[in-house]
Protein backbone atom coordinates (compact mmCIF):
# COMPACT_ATOMS: atom_id res chain seq x y z
CA UNK A 1 0.00 0.00 0.00
CA UNK A 2 3.05 2.17 0.63
CA UNK A 3 4.21 2.38 -2.61
CA UNK A 4 0.59 2.96 -4.38
CA UNK A 5 0.67 6.20 -1.96
CA UNK A 6 4.36 7.36 -2.89
CA UNK A 7 3.52 6.75 -6.49
CA UNK A 8 -0.13 8.14 -6.55
CA UNK A 9 1.88 11.12 -5.07
CA UNK A 10 4.55 11.12 -8.02
CA UNK A 11 1.52 11.07 -10.68
CA UNK A 12 -0.19 14.07 -8.79
CA UNK A 13 2.69 15.99 -8.58
CA UNK A 14 4.43 14.96 -12.06
CA UNK A 15 1.06 15.64 -14.23
CA UNK A 16 0.30 18.63 -12.59
CA UNK A 17 3.72 20.20 -12.20
CA UNK A 18 4.51 19.19 -16.29
CA UNK A 19 0.87 20.36 -17.24
CA UNK A 20 1.65 24.06 -15.27
CA UNK A 21 5.77 24.25 -17.13
CA UNK A 22 3.88 23.50 -20.38
CA UNK A 23 0.86 25.88 -20.04
CA UNK A 24 3.82 28.45 -19.12
CA UNK A 25 5.44 27.57 -22.43
CA UNK A 26 2.90 27.52 -24.81
CA UNK A 27 1.99 30.68 -23.23
CA UNK A 28 5.14 32.13 -24.34
CA UNK A 29 5.25 30.47 -27.64
CA UNK A 30 1.58 31.88 -28.59
CA UNK A 31 -1.20 30.66 -30.22
CA UNK A 32 -0.90 29.63 -34.39
CA UNK A 33 -2.74 31.73 -36.38
CA UNK A 34 -4.68 29.31 -38.24
CA UNK A 35 -5.39 25.65 -37.38
CA UNK A 36 -3.87 24.21 -40.19
CA UNK A 37 -1.28 21.36 -40.63
CA UNK A 38 1.85 24.09 -41.91
CA UNK A 39 1.33 26.45 -39.39
CA UNK A 40 0.43 23.81 -36.95
CA UNK A 41 3.95 22.38 -37.73
CA UNK A 42 5.45 25.80 -37.23
CA UNK A 43 4.07 26.32 -34.06
CA UNK A 44 5.16 22.99 -33.22
CA UNK A 45 8.78 23.72 -34.33
CA UNK A 46 9.18 26.94 -31.88
CA UNK A 47 6.58 25.26 -28.81
CA UNK A 48 10.21 22.65 -28.98
CA UNK A 49 12.71 25.61 -28.57
CA UNK A 50 10.64 27.00 -25.42
CA UNK A 51 12.46 25.63 -22.12
CA UNK A 52 9.34 25.47 -19.99
CA UNK A 53 7.97 23.23 -22.23
CA UNK A 54 11.37 20.90 -21.89
CA UNK A 55 11.28 21.25 -17.92
CA UNK A 56 7.33 19.72 -18.01
CA UNK A 57 8.43 16.61 -20.34
CA UNK A 58 10.28 14.91 -17.49
CA UNK A 59 7.71 16.11 -14.94
CA UNK A 60 5.04 14.57 -17.48
CA UNK A 61 6.75 11.27 -17.94
CA UNK A 62 7.22 10.67 -14.48
CA UNK A 63 3.31 11.05 -14.11
CA UNK A 64 3.28 8.69 -17.10
CA UNK A 65 5.23 5.65 -15.57
CA UNK A 66 3.57 5.74 -12.05
CA UNK A 67 0.29 5.56 -13.44
CA UNK A 68 1.51 2.64 -15.59
CA UNK A 69 3.13 1.25 -11.90
CA UNK A 70 -0.20 2.14 -10.98
CA UNK A 71 -2.35 0.09 -13.41
CA UNK A 72 -0.46 -2.93 -13.11
CA UNK A 73 -0.51 -2.84 -9.07
CA UNK A 74 -4.43 -1.31 -8.06
CA UNK A 75 -7.53 -1.42 -9.95
CA UNK A 76 -8.65 1.85 -12.35
CA UNK A 77 -11.39 2.14 -9.95
CA UNK A 78 -8.93 3.32 -7.06
CA UNK A 79 -6.43 5.01 -9.29
CA UNK A 80 -8.49 7.41 -11.28
CA UNK A 81 -10.48 8.48 -8.07
CA UNK A 82 -7.59 9.20 -6.46
CA UNK A 83 -5.52 10.89 -9.25
CA UNK A 84 -8.40 12.96 -9.37
CA UNK A 85 -6.81 15.02 -6.58
CA UNK A 86 -4.84 16.71 -9.08
CA UNK A 87 -8.21 19.06 -10.54
CA UNK A 88 -7.53 21.08 -7.12
CA UNK A 89 -3.76 20.76 -7.09
CA UNK A 90 -3.77 22.01 -10.52
CA UNK A 91 -5.79 24.60 -10.06
CA UNK A 92 -4.02 26.13 -6.97
CA UNK A 93 -0.97 25.60 -9.16
CA UNK A 94 -2.95 27.73 -11.99
CA UNK A 95 -3.70 30.23 -9.36
CA UNK A 96 -0.59 31.08 -7.26
CA UNK A 97 2.13 29.61 -9.87
CA UNK A 98 0.60 31.27 -13.90
CA UNK A 99 -1.28 33.69 -12.07
CA UNK A 100 -4.67 33.08 -13.29
CA UNK A 101 -7.79 34.43 -12.32
CA UNK A 102 -10.04 31.69 -10.22
CA UNK A 103 -13.15 32.68 -9.62
CA UNK A 104 -15.43 31.20 -7.01
CA UNK A 105 -17.34 29.87 -10.09
CA UNK A 106 -14.56 28.10 -11.52
CA UNK A 107 -13.69 26.69 -7.96
CA UNK A 108 -17.04 25.88 -7.32
CA UNK A 109 -17.00 23.86 -10.81
CA UNK A 110 -13.46 22.03 -9.80
CA UNK A 111 -14.59 20.55 -6.81
CA UNK A 112 -17.66 19.53 -8.35
CA UNK A 113 -15.34 18.09 -11.08
CA UNK A 114 -12.94 16.09 -8.98
CA UNK A 115 -15.80 14.81 -6.76
CA UNK A 116 -17.71 13.67 -9.68
CA UNK A 117 -14.85 11.85 -11.28
CA UNK A 118 -14.40 9.93 -7.81
CA UNK A 119 -17.55 8.90 -7.87
CA UNK A 120 -18.02 7.79 -11.71
CA UNK A 121 -14.78 5.77 -11.23
CA UNK A 122 -15.75 4.42 -7.83
CA UNK A 123 -18.63 3.39 -10.19
CA UNK B 1 -7.06 39.33 -31.25
CA UNK B 2 -10.01 36.68 -31.61
CA UNK B 3 -13.67 37.87 -29.85
CA UNK B 4 -14.52 35.90 -27.19
CA UNK B 5 -17.73 33.97 -29.22
CA UNK B 6 -14.75 32.59 -31.40
CA UNK B 7 -12.48 31.94 -28.53
CA UNK B 8 -14.95 29.56 -27.09
CA UNK B 9 -16.09 27.97 -29.79
CA UNK B 10 -12.07 27.21 -31.01
CA UNK B 11 -11.36 26.36 -27.41
CA UNK B 12 -14.21 23.70 -27.18
CA UNK B 13 -13.22 21.96 -30.80
CA UNK B 14 -10.04 21.68 -29.35
CA UNK B 15 -10.93 20.58 -25.96
CA UNK B 16 -13.08 17.71 -27.52
CA UNK B 17 -10.01 16.53 -29.64
CA UNK B 18 -8.36 16.53 -26.48
CA UNK B 19 -10.64 14.15 -24.97
CA UNK B 20 -11.23 11.74 -27.50
CA UNK B 21 -7.64 11.40 -27.89
CA UNK B 22 -6.98 11.00 -24.43
CA UNK B 23 -9.83 8.39 -23.88
CA UNK B 24 -8.97 6.22 -26.32
CA UNK B 25 -5.29 6.19 -25.41
CA UNK B 26 -6.03 5.71 -21.71
CA UNK B 27 -8.45 2.86 -22.62
CA UNK B 28 -5.59 1.03 -25.12
CA UNK B 29 -2.78 1.58 -22.16
CA UNK B 30 -4.86 -0.11 -19.75
CA UNK B 31 -5.94 -3.30 -22.23
CA UNK B 32 -1.99 -3.35 -22.82
CA UNK B 33 -0.93 -3.17 -19.15
CA UNK B 34 -3.44 -6.13 -18.90
CA UNK B 35 -1.69 -8.04 -21.35
CA UNK B 36 2.08 -7.67 -19.60
CA UNK B 37 0.54 -8.15 -16.17
CA UNK B 38 2.15 -6.95 -12.82
CA UNK B 39 5.08 -5.10 -13.13
CA UNK B 40 7.82 -6.60 -10.11
CA UNK B 41 10.19 -3.80 -8.87
CA UNK B 42 12.74 -5.46 -9.16
CA UNK B 43 16.11 -5.31 -12.37
CA UNK B 44 14.97 -8.63 -14.11
CA UNK B 45 11.38 -7.65 -13.40
CA UNK B 46 11.47 -4.01 -15.17
CA UNK B 47 13.93 -5.20 -18.06
CA UNK B 48 11.17 -8.13 -18.66
CA UNK B 49 8.26 -5.86 -18.25
CA UNK B 50 10.60 -2.87 -20.61
CA UNK B 51 10.77 -5.78 -23.35
CA UNK B 52 6.99 -6.41 -23.20
CA UNK B 53 6.02 -2.85 -23.30
CA UNK B 54 8.02 -2.05 -25.97
CA UNK B 55 7.33 -5.32 -28.01
CA UNK B 56 3.35 -4.66 -27.36
CA UNK B 57 1.17 -3.23 -30.10
CA UNK B 58 -1.70 -1.63 -27.96
CA UNK B 59 0.70 0.23 -26.38
CA UNK B 60 2.07 1.98 -29.37
CA UNK B 61 -1.08 2.77 -30.78
CA UNK B 62 -1.96 3.80 -26.96
CA UNK B 63 0.91 6.24 -27.31
CA UNK B 64 -0.23 7.13 -30.75
CA UNK B 65 -3.80 8.76 -29.20
CA UNK B 66 -1.47 10.51 -26.26
CA UNK B 67 0.45 11.92 -28.65
CA UNK B 68 -2.40 13.52 -30.81
CA UNK B 69 -3.93 14.53 -26.88
CA UNK B 70 -0.63 16.22 -26.64
CA UNK B 71 -0.48 18.27 -30.00
CA UNK B 72 -4.38 19.23 -29.38
CA UNK B 73 -3.38 19.94 -25.27
CA UNK B 74 -0.19 22.14 -26.01
CA UNK B 75 -2.61 24.14 -28.24
CA UNK B 76 -5.05 24.74 -26.70
CA UNK B 77 -3.26 26.06 -23.94
CA UNK B 78 -1.17 28.28 -26.32
CA UNK B 79 -4.81 30.74 -25.92
CA UNK B 80 -6.80 29.48 -22.95
CA UNK B 81 -6.07 29.34 -18.90
CA UNK B 82 -5.06 26.17 -17.61
CA UNK B 83 -7.59 26.15 -14.72
CA UNK B 84 -10.28 26.26 -17.64
CA UNK B 85 -8.72 23.74 -19.92
CA UNK B 86 -8.18 20.90 -17.24
CA UNK B 87 -11.95 20.45 -15.78
CA UNK B 88 -13.06 20.15 -19.12
CA UNK B 89 -10.97 17.22 -19.69
CA UNK B 90 -13.30 15.27 -17.37
CA UNK B 91 -16.12 15.35 -19.77
CA UNK B 92 -14.59 12.24 -21.02
CA UNK B 93 -15.66 10.09 -17.73
CA UNK B 94 -19.17 11.20 -18.60
CA UNK B 95 -18.98 10.05 -22.17
CA UNK B 96 -17.31 6.64 -21.07
CA UNK B 97 -20.43 6.39 -19.30
CA UNK B 98 -22.97 7.16 -22.02
CA UNK B 99 -21.06 5.23 -24.59
CA UNK B 100 -21.03 2.05 -22.03
CA UNK B 101 -25.17 2.54 -21.63
CA UNK B 102 -25.76 3.13 -25.06
CA UNK B 103 -22.93 0.92 -27.14
CA UNK B 104 -22.60 -2.00 -24.22
CA UNK B 105 -25.53 -2.18 -22.56
CA UNK B 106 -24.50 -1.84 -19.78
CA UNK B 107 -26.20 -1.33 -16.19
CA UNK B 108 -24.97 2.05 -14.68
CA UNK B 109 -25.38 2.37 -10.87
CA UNK B 110 -26.50 5.71 -9.15
CA UNK B 111 -23.72 6.56 -7.25
CA UNK B 112 -21.75 6.77 -11.11
CA UNK B 113 -25.25 8.94 -12.60
CA UNK B 114 -24.45 11.28 -9.94
CA UNK B 115 -20.94 11.50 -10.75
CA UNK B 116 -21.70 12.36 -14.56
CA UNK B 117 -23.97 15.25 -13.02
CA UNK B 118 -21.73 16.79 -10.69
CA UNK B 119 -18.93 16.54 -13.72
CA UNK B 120 -21.36 18.30 -16.23
CA UNK B 121 -22.60 20.96 -13.45
CA UNK B 122 -18.88 21.52 -13.30
CA UNK B 123 -18.03 21.67 -16.59
CA UNK B 124 -21.06 23.85 -17.15
CA UNK B 125 -19.93 26.12 -14.28
CA UNK B 126 -16.42 26.39 -15.40
CA UNK B 127 -17.46 26.99 -18.96
CA UNK B 128 -19.42 29.88 -17.89
CA UNK B 129 -15.84 31.34 -17.01
CA UNK B 130 -13.55 33.78 -19.21
CA UNK B 131 -11.42 31.24 -21.04
CA UNK B 132 -8.48 33.28 -20.78
CA UNK B 133 -8.01 35.60 -17.60
CA UNK B 134 -3.87 36.61 -18.46
CA UNK B 135 -2.40 37.98 -20.98
CA UNK B 136 -0.43 36.04 -24.08
CA UNK B 137 3.03 37.63 -23.99
CA UNK B 138 3.63 35.31 -27.44
CA UNK B 139 2.74 37.01 -30.27
CA UNK B 140 0.77 34.87 -32.54
CA UNK B 141 2.49 33.03 -35.48
CA UNK B 142 2.60 34.58 -38.84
Amino acid sequence: MTRVIVFLGFLIFGSTGGEIAITRGMKATGEPERLRPRELLRFLRKALGNGWFWAGIPLMALSFYSLLLLLSWAPISFVIPASALSYVVGTFGAKYILGEEVSVARWTGVVLVCAGVALVALG
Amino acid sequence: MPTEGRLRVKTLVMVCLMVLCANAGDLLLKRAMLEIGAVQLTEPGLAHAFRLTVTNGTLWIGIFFLCGFMLSYMTVLSWADYSYVMPAGAFGYALLTFFAMIFLHESVSARRWVGVVLICLGMLLVGQTKPRTTAVPGEALA
